[in-house]
């Protein structure tokens, strides 16, 4: 099974209801759009995310009301440096889709999403530990996974896999 | 939606009763919590006020280390995730890259994979039964779980060499052919565990004992499931229907027969229920695996993604080279990245796989459906007794190495 080359083009992939809900809406929020693989993938302006998340958790036709994972990418050394990564799934439609923002190294800085899915409480804070990505509107951030008096984010990657000595 | 408010426990704040709250730490070496989960507790006389989990204590940062493997090193440290799903875990992994790779997997390799995988969740479920009825002071449970949980390992030894770390599944396929006399020994057990199944349900389904401490207790509505992201058996007790197995088939699921119990209760007895059918439907899917496995090889034809046999790789110049470039340098993967969601006993197991064309991951990262169904712990209990936190642990099937990864 050879692999397909990715389409990139905005026009023809409006068949699938979040890209073609989200250009009804705004088509300037979305920056860039992939299917690869049979995912679509698409690159969302950073100061949207929040309200793009509303709307396709709203969207009558196919409700992406389940979050079903939000992590992170590191560039480095790279800019924009990293990939905020949301995997979204519609429990009536059983579709998929994957959103990404892109933040710069210098101020990783997003809106939070957890008025829109209180389940991203726990992943901002995962992401914001291991990152150090700031969530802005999230009601508890602190660290979840490693110590509160712990240097660094161990998976960005200009950390060292045995840690700082 | 339902507005959630932050759990963050402090202690004397003031009650409707006037007196002040008082904060308990529960964990994170409590036997109820199966595993290092430390829950701390703001509680007023026996009721829960607030509920906050604390985890990371068995965190070993697996994510950056795969970062540092090679693709087919990182099979054996997905097994150490979710460590009473094994099998589940190196599915999901292998299946991400073989998305990657675009490789095509042989029918055998499909179906000896969903064989294990349906054997894999009995495992797990008779552990988390095991676990969860003598929580509750069903001690017979246990013991009765705990026999055809033995017999189950020795299939994942017969076939593997090993118990729990099994890393069976491999890019490509599977490690090795199951030895002679495996299928036979599954069936004998396949027919057989029906039986054992009722007898569970006859110590616990109807017993008085058990229903006054599940029926009605830790609730968590349809609404609030999805908001929290709660997944498997946890969101199918509170009226989701969800089941990725059926949803979006891998594998091969789509040629297999199953039922999707789902139940509208939103309680820890709906979840049980929800789990006991679940173990009738996996051993129905066993007996079918069993009855249309398919012969051919059982590894995919890519001979620079998977290893030669060991004939071969003894007597063929070329497959020694095969052999040596994939130990050494292992393989390159195009770039590229996939998510694959698979169903594991706890909900839905995801991987994301980040290739940037090289022999190593650039980034894997692991939903844990544990890590998700941790989230719905404090709407639980919260308004509910301290008694009841223990019921709505083991309810939602906590594994701790799946949400400390």
């Amino acid at each position: 099974m050879a692999l397909a080359p990715p389409i990139t083009a905005i026009e023809a992939l409006q068949a699938h209801p979040a890209l073609g809900r989200l250009v009804e809406w705004n088509a300037a929020v979305v920056e860039a759009v992939k299917f690869d693989r049979d995912e679509l993938t698409i690159w969302i302006a950073k100061e949207t995310i929040r309200e793009v998340c509303a709307i396709l958790r709203d969207s009558a036709a196919c409700p992406f009301n389940y979050l079903a994972d939000l992590t992170c990418v590191d560039w480095y050394p790279s800019e924009p440096r990293f990939e905020v990564v949301y995997h979204l799934l519609s429990i009536p439609a059983k579709e998929r889709v994957r959103l990404k923002a892109r933040l710069d190294g210098s101020s990783p800085v997003i809106e939070s999403v957890t008025s829109v899915w209180p389940s991203a409480n726990h992943y901002e804070r995962e992401v914001f530990d291991l990152f150090g990505v700031r969530f802005t509107g999230h009601p508890n951030l602190e660290r979840i996974l490693l110590p509160d008096d712990w240097e660094g984010h161990p998976l960005r990657k200009d950390y060292p896999v045995e840690g700082y000595r | 939606m339902t507005q959630f408010p932050t759990t963050v426990a402090e202690a004397g704040r003031e009650t409707t009763s006037g007196e002040r709250t008082l904060v308990l730490n529960m964990g994170p070496q409590h036997p109820s919590t199966h595993g290092v989960l430390r829950l701390v507790l703001e509680i007023d006389g026996e009721t829960v006020v607030r509920l906050k989990p604390v985890i990371g204590y068995l965190h070993t940062g697996i994510e950056k280390t795969c970062e540092a493997k090679f693709y087919q090193q990182v099979v054996p440290l997905t097994d150490r995730i979710d460590y009473l799903c094994p099998m589940t875990n190196n599915l999901a992994y292998c299946l991400a890259v073989e998305k990657l790779l675009g490789l095509e997997i042989p029918p055998k390799a499909q179906w000896m994979r969903v064989l294990m995988n349906e054997l894999t969740r009995i495992n797990s479920h008779l552990v988390w039964l095991g676990t969860h009825a003598m929580d509750l002071g069903a001690f017979t449970v246990f013991l009765y779980c705990f026999r055809e949980r033995e017999d189950v390992l020795r299939f994942f030894e017969m076939v593997s060499g090993q118990r729990m770390m099994t890393s069976y599944f491999r890019i490509g396929g599977l490690a090795l052919e199951p030895p002679l006399g495996f299928f036979e020994k599954v069936k004998k057990f396949a027919d057989r565990f029906p039986g054992n199944v009722d007898e569970y349900e006859g110590l616990l389904t109807g017993n008085p004992i058990f229903m006054m401490r599940t029926k009605g207790v830790a609730r968590l509505s349809t609404e609030d499931a999805i908001a929290l992201g709660a997944c498997g058996p946890t969101a199918r007790g509170s009226g989701v229907d969800i089941d990725l197995r059926r949803d979006a088939p891998y594998s091969g699921y789509e040629n297999f027969k199953f039922k999707v119990p789902v139940r509208t209760e939103c309680d820890v007895f709906a979840r049980y229920l929800c789990r006991v059918e679940e173990l009738r439907e996996s051993i129905g899917m066993v007996q079918q695996a069993l009855a249309g496995m398919p012969e051919g090889p059982i590894k995919a034809d890519a001979p620079k993604v998977v290893l030669p046999d060991r004939e071969k790789m003894k007597t063929q110049m070329e497959a020694l080279i095969h052999h040596f470039k994939i130990i050494t340098e292992g393989f390159a993967v195009p770039a590229g990245e996939v998510y694959q969601a698979v169903e594991s006993p706890r909900g839905e197991m995801g991987y994301y796989v980040v290739s940037d064309g090289t022999a190593k991951p650039y980034r894997v990262h692991m939903r844990g459906p544990s890590f998700a169904n941790l989230q719905t712990l404090a709407k639980m209990c919260e308004g509910g007794l301290i008694a009841d936190v223990v019921a709505a642990i083991g309810s939602i099937d906590v594994v701790l190495g799946d949400i400390d990864r």
